[in-house]
């Protein structure tokens, strides 16, 4: 028994000893894990691979799962001393993985908070908890109005609408109904459920002058003046202008897609579905500016953390993978594989980015784009929805509604952060 | 090994038989009855599924009753059940009492009724889905407006889309209650109907006297079972209404959606267990009435 133990160990060692040869001084293997979108694997494959070559010392490995059982297998992983060691995670959760003890800050001497506020868009500051950031995105997203060439030119548009004044106009001579009053092709096309929560939030409720919420995203702040205008203007889209209608064709992008609705606002992430539609030219804007001239725009992002879990020259490798994937190199890799917007200016606003008929106008809304903290988005988003039904179902007064809805949204986020 | 040979030949059996059960005991042990008491746990501590269970007594519970949208939620639940029961069984009789008498490509028609059993919920609900949509892209309505009537708002509407749901579901399950009541008139023994003949009695006394008395085992078991069915509806909700889920304004959305939706996009699992807990609850009683209601006398 006892001479096998010690022919094992021999073994073992000599096993050690040879691939520690072969790969280098100190082998490092690390581990990454996101959820599994095509467009996101190749860019991080194409992403590890130019890191390998830089840092020989060091493998990644990376594992993907279904966005379903994303969280439920990070959660279970972790604590076990298992899974990642740099791992991917949406902005919004942030503060339930930091409570968890899920994920540790990143070193400041090499992240310092200054550089980090200096050099990112200003809307990543929400990744900073106390003195130093815990999170950082390769990639961010924002807001855009897509338009369809073919409809402006038929109803003699020549450029997209520069203020909101201008979209309701331009949207009126692109509605199209037929002979019983139905609309057939609508102008503008709405929908609470898609992304117009957060046009309202965080562009329409700050052009009218007000600033949607206070206190770090902890207080509602939109039942009052500001929030009434931003939320008239949109009720009346359908209610008095007649030139949309809530899910019309189902879904906003399906009527965009189908080439019957004349502009549509959207995500950077909504390029990938409309390239090569057959039959359907389009084009993209600025969000159209606010009564004074205000611009605003929401941008959302997936960060990249280092977990608990790596320790020693885990940690170390953990943070030199994560000084790549912040990197200028990185984030014009994953522009160009995933469509997503570089999260730092240097990167961003190069001329070719900025003059891109497409990824240009999403990349100037960065600047002044604006990130919604959320406790709960969906439970959140439901409050605006069911607002906006019960003033179109129920005709509840529009002042009723919103106060309603602002109290039931306050209510989710004291019962969040009230723990 | 000396101790089994001491044992009669009936213990013998015995330890077989436990020996045989073992792997189903076992798998109900860990697939079923440890996640289903861990539930109950669960329902009395507050988790995101991040950090520490914590206990928080009746917390949950107490919550629960209190949300108005709760209580919306379990006569939404109820509604399903109410009006889905009783449609989908009286169609799916009168369907399968009338093809019996068909000789006619009977295999086939039978065949055409059980297509949709088959066929993925997700995949109908959409198709549905689509039917229901106001012009230019609704079947019905398209219909509708081809003859000048005006639109009819299906899903849209907060009193019109459970119902519209509820068809949905109905139409899917349609075909397999359809089989089940064939299979139970098939096995009535055809000489109640010669003496019947014999004796000149109606047709509809023959249906009251004979048919529907001899077919209560199928009734008690599709009534049963189409109860629990519609009390979990999930699918058919789900995928009809997923850019609101339940909506509008939680019209259509039945306990099992709240379930997932505190689970899976609230991460409240503790509040969400305890929803669980209730609908388990719900499914207990109902069965257990149902059963003792209809069992024969």
């Amino acid at each position: 028994m006892r001479l096998y133990r010690l022919r094992s160990f021999i073994l073992g060692a000599a096993t050690a000893a040879l691939t520690t040869a072969a790969t280098g001084a100190s082998a490092v293997e690390i581990e990454y894990w996101q959820y599994f979108f095509e467009a996101r694997v190749d860019a991080m494959d194409k992403l590890i691979e130019n890191f390998e070559a830089a840092n020989p010392d060091i493998t990644v490995k990376m594992t993907h799962f279904p966005y379903d059982s994303y969280r439920t297998k990070v959660a279970a992983a972790i604590p076990a001393g298992q899974g990642p060691d740099v791992v991917q995670l949406f902005y919004g959760w942030l503060n339930d993985y930091v409570e968890a003890e899920l994920i540790q800050p990143l070193p400041n001497d090499t992240f310092p908070p200054e550089k980090i506020e200096e050099e990112f868009f200003p809307m990543v500051q929400a990744m900073r908890m106390g003195d130093s950031y815990w999170a950082l995105p390769t990639a961010v997203r924002s807001l855009a109005l897509f338009y369809n060439e073919r409809m402006f030119d038929e109803a003699g548009i020549e450029n997209p609408p520069a203020n909101l004044d201008e979209l309701v106009e331009t949207a009126k001579k692109l509605t199209k109904k037929d002979g019983a009053g139905n609309l057939t092709a609508v102008g503008l096309t709405t929908g609470m459920t898609a992304q117009d929560h957060h046009w309202i939030r965080e562009v329409l409720i700050r052009q009218f002058g007000g600033e949607p919420y206070l206190d770090d995203y902890k207080t509602v702040n939109y039942n009052n003046e500001a929030g009434l205008k931003a939320f008239g203007f949109y009720n009346d889209l359908q209610a008095k202008h007649g030139v949309t209608k809530a899910a019309f064709m189902d879904e906003p992008q399906a009527a965009f897609k189908a080439g019957r609705a004349g502009m549509h606002i959207d995500g950077s992430f909504r390029i990938g579905a409309l390239e090569n539609v057959r039959g359907l030219k389009w084009s993209v804007a600025e969000l159209p500016a606010g009564p004074d001239g205000t611009k605003s725009n929401y941008s959302s992002y997936w960060v990249n953390a280092i977990t608990s879990k790596a320790e020693g020259e885990k940690f170390d490798a953990a943070v030199k993978f994560m000084e790549y994937l912040t990197s200028d190199e990185a984030m014009q890799i994953w522009l160009e594989t995933v469509g997503e917007l570089p999260a730092k200016p240097s990167a961003a606003m190069t001329d070719e980015n900025v003059s891109h008929p497409v990824y240009g106008p999403f990349i100037k809304g960065l600047e002044y784009a604006k990130t919604t903290v959320f406790a709960n988005e969906s439970a959140q988003r439901q409050a605006m929805v069911d607002m906006m039904q019960r003033i179109e179902l129920q005709g509840q007064p529009l002042e009723e509604s919103v106060s309603q809805a602002a109290e039931e949204e306050q209510k989710i986020l004291d019962e969040y952060y009230q723990k | 090994m000396r101790f089994y040979n001491t044992l009669s030949i009936t213990q013998k059996q015995i330890v077989w038989a436990w020996a045989f059960l073992a792997l189903p005991v076992l798998f109900y042990v860990v697939i079923r009855f440890y996640p289903t008491a861990n539930a109950f746990v669960l329902s009395f501590q507050e988790w995101n599924l991040l950090g520490d269970r914590k206990f928080v007594g009746l917390e949950n519970y107490a919550k629960l009753f209190g949300d108005p949208v709760f209580w919306k939620v379990f006569k939404n639940t109820f509604m399903y059940l109410i009006l889905g029961t009783p449609v989908s069984l009286v169609l799916s009789f009168i369907i399968a009492y009338h093809l019996d008498k068909v000789r006619f490509m009977h295999g086939t028609i039978r065949a055409l009724y059980f297509l949709p059993f088959m066929t993925s919920a997700v995949a109908m609900a959409w198709v549905w889905r689509w039917f229901y949509q106001p012009v230019p892209i609704g079947v019905f309505n398209n219909f509708l407006a081809s003859f000048g009537i005006g639109q009819i708002e299906f899903l849209s509407s907060t009193t019109n889309a459970l119902p519209s749901v509820l068809a949905c579901a109905v139409w899917a399950g349609l075909g397999f209650q359809v089989i089940i009541f064939m299979a139970g008139l098939r096995a009535i023994p055809q000489s109640y109907y010669e003496a019947a003949r014999i004796d000149g009695v109606s047709t509809w006394t023959v249906l009251t006297e004979i048919t529907i008395p001899l077919l209560k085992p199928t009734i008690v078991f599709l009534v049963v079972f189409s109860s629990i069915g519609f009390l979990r509806i999930f699918d058919q909700v789900f995928n009809m209404t997923t850019n609101n889920p339940g909506g509008p304004l939680n019209s259509t959305k039945p306990l099992v959606l709240l379930i997932y939706d505190t689970a899976f996009n609230g991460f409240n699992m503790g509040y969400a267990a305890a929803q669980t807990v209730v609908l388990f609850t719900i499914l207990l009683v109902v069965s257990l009435i149902q059963l003792r209601l209809l069992k024969d006398s």
